[in-house]
Formats: C-alpha cells, structure tokens, sequence
C-alpha cells in the first residue's frame, strides 16, 4: 500500500488506541484526531477484517505500532518468528512509531500474556540492550522502549528506574515511551515521588506519551495499590504529571489507552480532545511568560 | 540476585502456581516480599486470558452463565497457557477440553456450540483467497471432471454435531427471541467461511459435510460425491458444487 504519511508526519497531537469495536465509528465520522495506535499482535491473524479494516483506517490516518508480546526483558533470546512477524507488519503498515516495553512476556514456551517486572542490575541491563540492538537490526527502526507499571521490585536493583532506562537510550540508541499512568502506578506502588521520578527521567530520548486508567486496590497493610488497568477515564492526578511532563518535553505525541470496558467512541475522542488541549496550551507557555515579564 | 535466568524460571512457576511462595528478592515497598502484591501479576494473567476466551466463546459463556464460564476458563487457563504471543490462536482446545468435563455433561451439547465458536473465529482470522470463476469449472471434459482437484476457501469450516448445536448458538449470539430447542433435535452439521468481508454460517444439507471433507483433504471431485453419495441416497453433486462456486468458496481447480 501506498501510505500517505511516513514516519515523520506523526504529528504532536493526541491519538487513540484502535479497538475493533470502534472501526466502523472512525470510518464513517472520519474524526479529526491525530493518529491511531494498535496492538502489533493483534494483527497477526493471516487476514479477516482487522486487515481490512486497519488498511482502509491507515490510509487515513498516521498509524503507531505498539508490541505487547516481544519479552524484550527476558533472559532468553528473542523469538525470530515473531520479529519476522513484527518486520511484515511494519512494511505492510509503515507505521510512524515502533514501541515496545521493559517488561517480560514469554518463559518456558509459554506466553503469560502480562507485562511482568524486570530487575535493573547491570547484568539485566545488558541483557535488554542486546535484545534492543536485535530488534532495531532486525526492523531497520529505532524503537521505542515504554517505562513499566509495577507491583513489586527488586531487592538486587542497583539502578533507579528512570536512570536504567536513560542508560539504555544512551547504550541502544533507542527512544523511550513515556506512559504516565504506568509513571503514577509504580511510584504510588513503589512509595516514590512521582515529581522526583519525572524530574529524573531521560526526557530528552522521549518520543511519545501514553495515558490511560488505573483501579485502585489495597495491599495486605492497607496500602494503596494502582493497577494499570486501561479501563476508565484518565485520573486526575495522571492529567497533573502530564501537565508537567509536556511543560518539559513540549507538545509530544500522545495516545489515550483504553483496552477494557470500552466507552463508546464519542467518550474516547473526548478523552484525547482533553489531551490535545493540554498539548496546545501548555501551561509551560504561561510560566515562560510569567517568568519573561517577571 | 541469582542469575535472572533462575529468578525469571522461578518467578513463572510461582505465577503458575497459587501456592508456590513469593520469590525471593521480590518486595514491596518495605523491602519484604509482599504475597498480595504478587498474586495481582498472578491474577492479571489468569483474567487476561479469561477475558480472551469469554470474548472468544460469547455464546458457550452464555449458555454456561457468567460464573460458571469464568470458572471453567480459569481452570482452562492453570493447564493450558498461551504457547505465542498471538492470543487470536488462544483457546483452540477449550471445546475439547468443555467436552471433557464431567460437571458440564448436562449440557451435552456445549461443546459442539464451542467448535462452532472456534470456527467463526478461525475463518475471521484465515487469509484472504480469490474464488476462481464459475466458468473455469464449464471448460472442464465432462469425462475428466472426476479427476478434478478443487482447493477450497482457506476459511471453510465445517463444524458437525449430532446436535442441533448450529441453531443453539444463532440464538445465543442473536441474543434474543429465544425459542426452546428440543434436545432429541436432529443433528447439524454447520459450515463456516468468510469468502469477503463477513463470516456466515449456514446449515449442510445432508451429504454436504462429507463431500466438503473429503474435497478438503484433497480427494477429487469423483471420490467426494461418491463419499457424499454414502452418506446420502439422494446427494446431487451439481446442486453442491454450485452453491460452492457461487458462494466464492473454490479458489483453485486442476486436474
């Protein structure tokens, strides 16, 4: 297919997570939204509708290609059959954006279908920047690398989090993803500060934002949990950190998650409309000014 | 830290294993190991793929009521795990695995209305093939058409049941006007396919199941309708193979 947008057209804008439940909507309202986003795996399928479908959304709209299932933190080698698949998909698509996460999927054989944690050693750290290096080979691309949502760490941990992930931009030469809800979910999980985390974080190899809704759980001594969940609006307290974080990256291309309990796609576009407000006026801008006049 | 090959080994078995205890090095916030925050990693993957097979089988779940199918699916999920990441081929053993249950024998007919389930979602996922022209076959010598071997759309499934378990799910996934289907209705059996956009599914005339089966597994069109012919006196092979050729599921023919 002839794509009408490479990957320098992604615009700074807010885009949407595409579920199926949704094409019919987006094809016959054509709104006015700056990208869409879809699981990798879930184009997999030989043909059907989802092909169909994506093909005809792709044309368009800009398109960003996120992997669940690629297990870049395991130990194991990375599975060649599927880094054939995701090569196909990216020629087939042309998405503008490739990411994946610093997380584990696959062990054993077996697919948990979770994103599960990975310990930040030097050893793990190598580890994930030779998967990198294979991936960005393999798809001729720079990928990028989203920061976890966790419910548990690692005594043996000798990096921080956002020092581990700047070291393996710097290392891989790869961008990062920065998901704000998954910021909140493992500061509040982890008892960090989540200003100190962002005002830590590499921001200079991020590329793009992701937001989404948490649930709210307690752990066996009453503290509370965020689970990264993908199945409400956006909290409050997420708008905040991404108020902050644009106000130091810039307007940055932003997509709204919502994988569950799916709203109808008037709700879901009001959602990255919210988010496109933030990104056009930014209230960076206004304290620049301030500070100017002051 | 072991090596995080063992630590990776050790913290799958304990997300397979309810009772296995957290793995060491894992902790909260306190720096303990913390038992109720492991079991949300344990229970996101036992609802993630739950949720996977309720949206793959919507009308078993139905038959079956939430709680029930949700249970039957967890222990579906604590002996049998994804073995890929593409979870669209998760799931094709749940028919059997229903057939199996003991609990679930009153409803004898529950694991036809999965096979069903399984096929729908095959051929919505199967490739994309061109039917070939109807006029191909016409060019054939009436005396070689025997020998003709004809490739079937790659979405054709055929689903049989001593059931009527092709009625049982249209109504369950039509979600409403349900009618009682008596359980000494005869059998059907159903054949699934998407030559376009949507998948339809239909019920076989008798013959039909036979002579799609032996085509699918390559015999030539003589061998079938004798097949077919077997299994029904009055089987017509041109009223078969013309539903087959206007309904776009013959996508190559070769002698």
């Amino acid at each position: 297919m002839s794509a009408p947008f490479s990957h320098r057209d992604i615009p700074a804008r807010a885009g949407v997570g595409l579920k199926a439940h949704h094409y019919r909507a987006i094809l016959e309202s054509r709104p006015d939204i700056g990208f869409f986003e879809v699981h990798a795996e879930n184009y997999m399928g030989a043909g059907g509708p989802p092909h169909r479908y994506l093909t005809e959304i792709r044309s368009h709209y800009p398109l960003c290609l996120h992997g669940v299932g690629l297990s870049i933190g395991a130990d194991a080698p990375l599975d060649p059959q599927h880094l054939r698949r995701l090569a196909e998909l990216l020629c087939r698509y042309e998405p503008a954006l490739f990411s994946e996460h610093l997380a584990w999927s696959s062990h054993g054989g077996h697919f948990f279908n979770d994103l599960l944690p990975v310990p930040y050693t030097k050893a793990t750290l190598y580890r994930v920047c030779e998967h990198i290096d294979q991936v960005q080979q393999r798809l001729g691309r720079q990928m990028l690398l989203e920061n976890p949502s966790t419910y548990l760490t690692f005594a043996a941990n000798s990096y921080e989090e956002g020092e581990f992930l700047g070291e393996i931009a710097r290392r891989s030469g790869c961008a990062l993803l920065l998901d704000v809800n998954n910021v909140l979910v493992a500061c509040t999980n982890q008892q960090w500060d989540p200003l100190r985390y962002l005002d830590r974080f590499p921001m200079a190899h991020v590329r793009q934002i992701h937001l989404a809704g948490h649930a709210r759980d307690v752990d066996a001594r009453g503290r509370t949990v965020l689970i990264d969940s993908h199945d409400r609006p956006i909290d409050v307290a997420v708008w905040e950190l991404y108020s902050r974080a644009i106000a130091v990256l810039g307007p940055t291309p932003t997509l709204i998650e919502w994988d569950q309990n799916l709203p109808e796609w008037p709700a879901l576009h009001a959602e990255a409309a919210r988010a496109e407000a933030h990104l056009l006026a930014p209230p960076h801008r206004k304290a620049c000014r301030h500070a100017a006049l002051g | 830290m072991p090596p995080w090959a063992d630590l990776q080994s050790t913290f799958a078995a304990a997300l397979r294993d309810p009772q296995h205890p957290v793995p060491s090095g894992c902790i909260g916030p306190d720096g303990a190991p913390d038992a109720k925050r492991f079991a949300i990693y344990r229970n996101n993957v036992a609802s993630s793929l739950i949720d996977c097979l309720a949206e793959s089988y919507p009308a078993t779940r139905r038959l079956l009521g939430e709680e029930c199918f949700r249970e039957t699916a967890r222990w579906y999920t604590t002996q049998e795990l994804p073995c890929s990441p593409i979870l669209l081929e998760y799931g094709a053993s749940f028919p059997d695995f229903i057939g199996e249950l003991e609990p679930l024998a009153e409803l004898p007919y529950l694991a036809d209305v999965a096979r069903i389930e399984r096929a729908w979602l095959e051929a919505y996922h199967a490739a994309e093939a061109t039917p070939i022209a109807p006029a191909v076959l016409a060019r054939v010598p009436a005396h070689r058409a025997g020998e003709l071997c004809l490739t079937l759309h790659p979405t054709v499934r055929i689903v049989r049941s001593r059931f009527a378990a092709l009625s049982i799910w249209q109504l369950n996934v039509a979600a409403a006007n349900l009618r009682p289907i008596p359980l000494e209705a005869r059998g059907e059996d159903a054949l699934l396919c998407r030559p376009a956009a949507e998948v339809y599914a239909r019920a076989m005339p008798e013959g039909g199941a036979e002579f799609i089966c032996a085509l699918a597994a390559g015999e030539p069109l003589g061998l079938a309708a004798e097949r077919a012919g077997g299994a029904c006196i009055n089987f017509d092979l041109t009223e078969h193979l013309t539903a087959l050729l206007e309904g776009g599921l013959i996508i190559d023919a070769r002698l």
